[in-house]
């Protein structure tokens, strides 16, 4: 089962580190993520951060993805 | 929830929706490889909102699933070795083998123990060194890094009462397998989000290009699905060449997550596997390699796998490949209900079947 919602970095010790999922707290492993911060927020698997989300490309994706179904509504509206 | 609510905006996926019903389409099935997909459709009612002529269908996307019944014998006969103690995740417990489960075994007091990392079971084994510890390896690429690493944590520490029942799957292949399986018809693939995290687009490109069969990476909110399948119906309907589109870039790269790969491609080779409900696929399995193959349970315990024929009358084999649907089978919800499964679609929280069951779908939908 994939757990769909990421997980925040709130504590790093080594290869170790706590997450928090809304308000639930895990220890995870953070040996398969580059560089981990505290305030990350990653995607967990059985007790493994596998992936760092992307801020920068989850807030430009979103955006051209209401932009592209606004345009493709005004086209119709043509 | 940051990342997670923004995707469960009803206005994103109300345009969503008339975007995909505004599609001239013609009628297609598009299969989804993922079981949290299966699940998270259902549960959204994405099915229910879809145009007529788009047919969601399951496919062996849950690894309990897809494990072969020769292996839950194996996994069974191996808790019945007072030497051992069985390390499993939870949803393997209640699979029904050829004559038990290991839920059952572990009432008559076998030490069969569920553990939510691959971490705890190395905790286990240091804890009890009269014992051997095994966990059973079920999984796809999401999973198959995390066995890998505890394997290279018990190797840097020497730790000779811990191996691994190496069961795990891996999806390409059963792409493959399912694109020359007589009666399949698939138009599209609803590519598995957290997998994709570890393989990277790129490992689906060969694939497509053999194919020629549109696929997209999907998230597992209600305006990830939604996307994904607006983009595959965009594509289908383009007559372009088909590729490999991306509804999850914040998490999904091309080249995929490198460092889990690396820890993968050390400890384990492909190998052939069994798949339940398609047979054996080449390459779509892993084995240890050396030199960690000592950890290898199997090999350890002199474990054979026998040739045992699925339950009688279940046709989790035909559901697992989109051959059919769950209220095809004739004993689903008469014989085959979650409190009483016969084949493991009904026993995992993310099987076709127990979704079915659950969300009380009925034929058409």
């Amino acid at each position: 089962m994939c757990l769909a919602i990421p997980s925040r970095i709130v504590e790093i010790d080594g290869d170790m580190g706590t997450v928090d999922v809304d308000g639930v707290k895990r220890e995870v492993s953070l040996l398969m993520i580059e560089e981990p911060q505290i305030g990350d927020y990653v995607i967990v698997h059985a007790g493994f951060a596998i992936k760092k989300i992307d801020e920068l490309v989850a807030y430009e994706t979103l955006q051209i993805l209401r932009e592209t179904l606004a345009l493709v509504e005004k086209e119709d509206e043509r | 929830m940051k990342h997670a609510s923004e995707y469960r905006d009803k206005d994103l996926s109300q345009t969503l929706i008339r975007r995909i019903l505004d599609m001239d389409i013609r009628p297609v099935r598009l299969m989804e490889v993922c079981g949290t997909h299966t699940v998270a459709i259902f549960r959204s009612g994405i099915r229910s909102v879809l145009p007529k002529n788009i047919t969601l269908i399951s496919g062996p996307g849950c690894p309990v699933c897809v494990t072969s019944q020769a292996e839950i014998d194996a996994f069974i006969s191996l808790s019945n070795n007072p030497e051992v103690i069985t390390v499993t995740f939870g949803d393997l417990m209640r699979v029904p083998g050829s004559f038990s489960s290991l839920q059952q075994e572990k009432a008559k007091g076998k030490d069969i123990r569920m553990v939510y990392s691959t971490f705890d079971a190395l905790t286990m084994a240091r804890e009890n060194p009269g014992k051997q510890v095994v966990f059973l390896g079920v999984g796809f690429e999401t999973t198959a890094p995390t066995v890998a690493a505890a394997v290279l944590a018990a190797h840097q520490t020497s730790l000779a009462n811990f191996s691994v029942f190496c069961a795990h799957k891996l999806v390409p292949p059963a792409l493959e397998a399912l694109m020359k399986t007589d009666g399949v018809r698939i138009d599209g693939f609803l590519l598995p989000g957290h997998v994709s995290v570890i393989i990277g687009l790129d490992a689906y490109r060969p694939f497509v290009a053999r194919h020629h069969i549109p696929c997209v990476v999907a998230g597992f909110e209600p305006a990830d699905i939604l996307q994904a399948v607006w983009l595959l119906g965009r594509q289908i309907n383009s007559g372009e060449a088909p590729v490999v589109e991306n509804a999850y870039p914040r998490a999904v790269t091309a080249e995929g997550n490198k460092k889990a790969r690396e820890i993968m491609s050390r400890v384990f080779a492909p190998t052939d596997a069994d798949w339940r409900g398609i047979g054996t696929i080449p390459l779509s399995g892993l084995q240890l390699q050396p030199p960690f193959d000592c950890y290898d349970a199997r090999q350890r315990f002199e474990l054979r796998l026998s040739n045992v024929p699925p339950p009688k009358g279940c046709a989790c084999g035909q559901i697992l490949t989109g051959l059919k649907i769950p209220p095809d089978c004739a004993l689903y919800q008469k014989a085959c209900t979650p409190m009483s499964p016969v084949g493991p679609c009904m026993v995992s929280s993310e099987g076709t079947c127990a979704a079915y069951y659950k969300y009380h779908v009925e034929p058409g939908f």
